[in-house]
């Protein structure tokens, strides 16, 4: 389990990361929502994997990491995971507004010399 | 009550600047109550300090760091509080009159109560950090007086020179205080005083005494820092003549004196602050000879006479202590008065310029009257006061304190700059008021009006007795000042007019009569007419630091940024993909990293598969982004939904049905933002790709491969690890329930443990929202996205080809059976929200989950029947919902005051309900709502902002050079 998850995290990443430094402004965006896939699990596998463990305490008792699920890591990417949308929603209309004022939607606001 | 001195300016500070600009008569009434208030306190205030009493008032502000707001009056602090008080108030009473009609006069008295305040502060902090902030106050009010007229370039160009000056000063005393406050072990003032023997046997005491001479000396003007004052003249006069002569410039030498039982008395003291001294007073005295500008003549000799009392602390003996803190009391009341005189003079006049004034005895006798005395007093002509302190100087100039050349040069140069001080008082005195009656006046001078004298009338009168009975009059406040610095050191001192035929005296009557003759020496080049100095006139202080501002500032910085910035982003996110990247590796390489065992067994194949299609999602999403951006957007979603699984699969429900909605939601945006995207041409072939391109993308994927071996390594590590039982997480497993009344530890955790980190965090989601709208409110899209898009004119020509349909009808019509099913699920869907939020609390679920997924349902409606269709029929307000939401989770935690317990403590019952059962009821639950609520706005905003756009559009064509008409999401 735990190789898998890594592997799948080292992929999302390099997916994020390489599409981080391409050219063009849409590129970015799907680049950084792969990077936040990325870094939620990441943040989310800190605290162990653990498959079938309740993740809900029975009413009137007391939990421990033993038996249940570790809910830090969780309540951590759970805002996260919204903070990332309205991160890519900022993104999104900071290109779309620089789209519409330079004319182009090179990263740099203008085109370089040469086509990339 | 010593809080009053603070208290009562500032707070007076704040009122004037109510005052409406006409009333100001009313604001100089005002400012000058409060002045005179201060005044009456403190000079109620005596009797405590007389006999050697200390005063302190003491507030806890940041006592973990020592940092307590402290006030300490002594008999120095009093000394100095008199004369900030006393002379503000004459001050105000002056530029009552002096200030024009169109000036905005509630702002200058504002300031200068603000200033008042400032200085106060600084008199009477017992507490090193306090008294720091209070010296930067008065060098930012300053800074603001000066440019009082900002209009005017010279004014700005002043402040400006004033501010880095005095700033830079600041900065370095900051750091020395703190150097202070280590060697001592406290900042308390009381405390530094009692530990000379620390400081001065610290190690660092040289830099300690460095850094706080620059602090000193740039504040009081000394050389090589003297060039600011002159260009402060640009301010208001009563500015000059209260902060420019008679306080602020004092604050250099009032922190000398105050440190001097600590700091004085070593060989580097003597040297730096003695050299600075002896420096300022012969340059200031040569400098103010040959000047022509009124203001500017009273400026060099301010300098002149800081830097003599700079010198009299230098020598370290207690004596020369005295003399200096009765000198810095006599030039306050001198400067202060010829500073209103140059003042009246430029008011009646009309200029500053001495070559175009002479004869104005004959216009204002009384004003000339007075304003020689003023100036004999500064020349230092028996039986006034600046004779006094001048005698004390030369007597002590002439004592030897160490056997250096510095030390023996002392008495010449005192000598020489005391002739030069007599030089330049003649001067003014006899260029302004005797000589031919002026010719070219911009106006006819005549006397002031009556208060606008009184200030110079006090201020004289107070020279003169002061110079004739000074054991009478200034004898015990000076005693109890010097008894404050120098304790159990006092020396004996007479302070009388005469002393008998000695060596001062003969210095003295050599000075004088020195003077008078290089005056009429002097004359004939004098009359020329030529600015500034002879030889120096040529190196000029302000030009030297706009060069250093200019090299530093621009020059440095420019070629810096050329060789080593780029405005391109893909280098720099090159540059920080690679600095985390070492940033990760390093820690690792140096701990002594190695790779854990690989674990293959366990592995479910499902998983396995799983990922396999999540990594292919991946990459496919990585490639295909920039010429397929639908297929890139796809796959993008096929790899959230891998990770929503995966949060199901490793017990985290929260996790996937907030994943799950995220995902809905950020699909449909970039959807919605791909309309406005250029078309992106045809994939070139493979061949045609030039070798540079290659060699870059080669370059990024190594880069990205890295990065992203590198995470998938440390996670393996981590994960393979044994957890450590004692986390945060076992607390907040086991109190849950018992604290937060919830079952749901995530949901606890957000809305009831860590609820203050969660209205921060929703805080941030309005803020971005609320970005997006304003972003599109001025929104203009590129021309190639304006045209129809390809589909909607396909529906159209289909309908202009079919006679018996009206265009618009296939548009109308498209998806029609899907739209009427979306239509029918909105109330399915507040259903499932609503669903979501009430278990929150002890099941999967929450405020953000119901938010999203309730936006969902207002999205749907958007996309089956479009923007007009929903508007005509929905009442949607995010901006009220969120506005809403924020103030209900606010509430919510102020709510908790009300009970006395601190920010957002939350209480939890279950209540039984007929049918339902039994419900959770906490406050968190309120809190819980406001989340929703702000989610729910904010989502539905961004969403119906980016939607509007292509509504707006048509009317933007038509009207493209108008103005873009605000509607969007309201």
């Amino acid at each position: 389990m735990e190789l898998i998850l890594s592997a799948g995290i080292g992929a999302l990443a390099a997916s994020g990361v390489y599409l981080l430094l391409r050219p063009r402004t849409y590129q970015v965006i799907i680049g950084l929502a792969l990077l936040s896939y990325a870094v939620n699990l990441f943040i989310f596998s800190m605290g162990r994997l653990r498959v079938n463990a309740p993740p809900v305490l029975e009413p009137g008792g007391a939990g421990d990491l033993l038996r249940y699920t570790d809910p830090v890591p969780q309540a951590l990417v759970l805002t996260a995971i919204v903070i990332g949308f309205a991160m890519t929603a900022l993104f999104l209309v900071v290109l779309l507004a620089s789209r519409g004022f330079t004319g182009t939607d090179h990263v740099d606001g203008r085109e370089p010399p040469r086509g990339d | 009550m010593l809080s009053v001195f603070i208290l009562a300016p500032f707070g007076g500070s704040l009122i004037a600047i109510f005052f409406p600009s006409d009333q100001r008569g009313a604001t100089a009434w005002f400012a000058g109550a409060i002045a005179l208030i201060c005044f009456l306190v403190t000079a109620g205030l005596y009797p405590f300090v007389a006999t050697g009493g200390v005063l302190r008032f003491e507030l806890d502000w940041i006592p973990e760091l020592g940092l307590n707001f402290k006030l300490r009056m002594d008999g120095f602090a009093w000394l100095f509080s008199a004369l900030i008080t006393a002379i503000g108030f004459l001050v105000v009473l002056y530029a009552r009159y002096y200030m024009a009609e169109e000036d905005p006069v509630p702002r200058f008295f504002a300031l200068f109560l603000a200033f008042m305040g400032s200085m106060l502060g600084v008199v009477l902090s017992g507490n090193l950090i306090l008294l720091a902030v209070f010296w930067e106050l008065t060098s930012i009010v300053s800074f603001l007086l000066i440019g009082y007229w900002h209009h005017n370039a010279h004014a700005r160009d002043g402040a400006r020179i004033a501010l880095t000056m005095t700033g830079i000063g600041g900065l370095a005393l900051l750091v020395g205080l703190l150097l202070i406050g280590r060697a001592v072990g406290s900042y308390d003032l009381d405390a530094v005083l009692a530990s000379g023997e620390a400081i001065r046997n610290d190690p660092l005491y040289n830099a300690i005494l460095v850094l706080i001479l620059l602090g000193a000396l740039t504040k009081s003007a000394q050389f090589p820092f003297h060039f600011w004052l002159p260009h402060a003249m640009a301010a208001p006069t009563p500015v000059s003549a209260y902060l420019h002569s008679a306080t602020m410039v004092k604050a250099g030498v009032f922190l000398l004196a105050r440190l001097w039982p600590v700091m004085a008395g070593t060989e580097a003291w003597f040297w730096i602050v003695g050299l600075a001294g002896l420096t300022t007073l012969l340059l200031g005295a040569y400098f103010a000879i040959f000047q022509q500008d009124l203001k500017g003549l009273l400026a060099y000799s301010t300098i002149s006479h800081l830097g003599l009392i700079t010198v009299l602390l230098s020598l370290g003996s207690p004596l020369a202590a005295v003399a200096a803190v009765f000198h810095i009391v006599n030039h306050a009341t001198f400067k202060a008065s010829l500073f209103m005189a140059a003042g009246i003079i430029v008011h009646e006049t009309g200029t500053r310029d001495m070559r175009r004034l002479s004869g104005l005895f004959h216009y204002m006798p009384i004003t000339a009257t007075l304003a020689m005395v003023a100036s004999a007093a500064m020349a230092g002509v028996p039986l006034l006061n600046g004779f006094l302190s001048k005698e004390m100087f030369f007597a002590e100039a002439i004592e030897t304190h160490l056997v250096n050349a510095l030390d023996s040069a002392t008495p010449y140069v005192a000598t020489i700059a005391s002739m030069f001080a007599v030089t330049y008082s003649l001067r003014f005195i006899h260029s302004v008021f005797f000589g031919p009656l002026p010719s070219d006046l911009p106006k006819k001078p005549h006397e002031p009006p009556r208060w606008m004298r009184a200030p110079v009338d006090f201020l004289v009168l107070a020279c003169l007795v002061v110079g004739i009975i000074p054991a009478q009059t200034i004898g015990p406040f000076l005693d109890a000042a010097v008894v404050s610095i120098l304790r159990e050191d006092t020396p004996s001192y007479s302070l009388a007019v005469w002393h008998g035929l000695n060596i001062p005296l003969i210095m003295s009557f050599v000075a004088l009569s020195g003077g008078v003759g290089l005056y009429f020496l002097m004359r004939s080049y004098l009359a020329t007419g030529t600015e500034g100095p002879p030889v120096f006139r040529l190196l000029q202080g302000q030009r030297i630091f706009e060069r250093v501002l200019v090299t530093l500032s621009w020059k440095w910085a420019r070629s810096l940024e050329q060789r080593l910035g780029t405005r391109h982003l893909q280098p720099q996110m090159r540059l920080l993909v690679s600095l985390a990247l070492a940033a990760g590796a390093l820690p690792l390489a140096l701990g002594g990293f190695r790779l854990p065992p690989l674990i293959v067994r366990g592995i479910d194949p499902a998983f396995a598969l799983l990922w396999g299609v999540g990594i292919a999602c991946a990459v496919g999403s990585a490639i295909l982004a920039k010429f397929h951006r639908l297929a890139s957007l796809v796959l993008l979603g096929g790899a959230g939904l891998v990770t929503c699984i995966t949060f199901v699969w490793l017990s985290a429900p929260d996790l996937a049905v907030t994943q799950l909605l995220v995902e809905i939601v950020t699909t449909v945006l970039i959807l919605l933002g791909l309309r406005w995207l250029p078309k992106r041409i045809e994939e070139p072939a493979t061949a045609d790709i030039p070798m540079k391109v290659r060699f870059r993308r080669l370059r990024d994927f190594l880069l990205a491969t890295m990065a992203g071996g590198g995470v998938a390594l440390v996670a393996y590590t981590v994960m393979t690890r044994p957890l450590v039982p004692e986390t945060i997480a076992g607390y907040f497993l086991g109190q849950a329930y018992h604290e937060g009344g919830g079952t749901n530890v995530v949901n606890v955790i957000l809305v009831d443990f860590r609820g203050f980190d969660t209205l921060g965090e929703i805080a941030v989601l309005c803020i971005v929202a609320l970005t997006v709208f304003a972003l599109l409110l001025r929104f203009r899209p590129h021309l190639d996205s304006l045209e129809t898009p390809e589909q909607q004119r396909v529906q159209n020509a289909y309908d202009d080809d079919h006679p018996e349909r009206a265009e618009g009808d296939s548009v109308a019509e498209y998806l029609h059976i899907p739209s009427v099913i979306m239509r029918w699920m909105f109330p399915v869907t507040g259903m499932l929200a609503a669903y979501l939020f009430l278990r929150g609390h002890d099941l999967p679920g929450g405020g953000f989950a119901a938010g999203i997924a309730m936006s969902i349902g207002f999205i749907l409606q958007y996309m089956s029947g479009g923007t007009r269709w929903v508007e005509e029929r929905l009442r949607i307000h995010p901006l009220r919902w969120m506005s809403i939401g924020l103030l209900v989770a606010l509430a919510t935690g102020v709510g908790s005051w009300l009970f006395g317990y601190p920010f957002l403590t939350s209480r939890a019952e279950y209540a039984s309900l007929p049918v339902i059962g039994k419900v959770p009821l906490a406050s968190a639950i309120l809190f819980d709502l406001g989340v929703f609520s702000l989610v729910l706005g904010a989502t539905v905003l961004m969403l119906i902002a980016l939607a509007h756009q292509s509504v707006r559009r048509a009317a933007r064509v038509h009207a493209r050079a108008a103005r873009p008409e605000r509607e969007a999401a309201q």
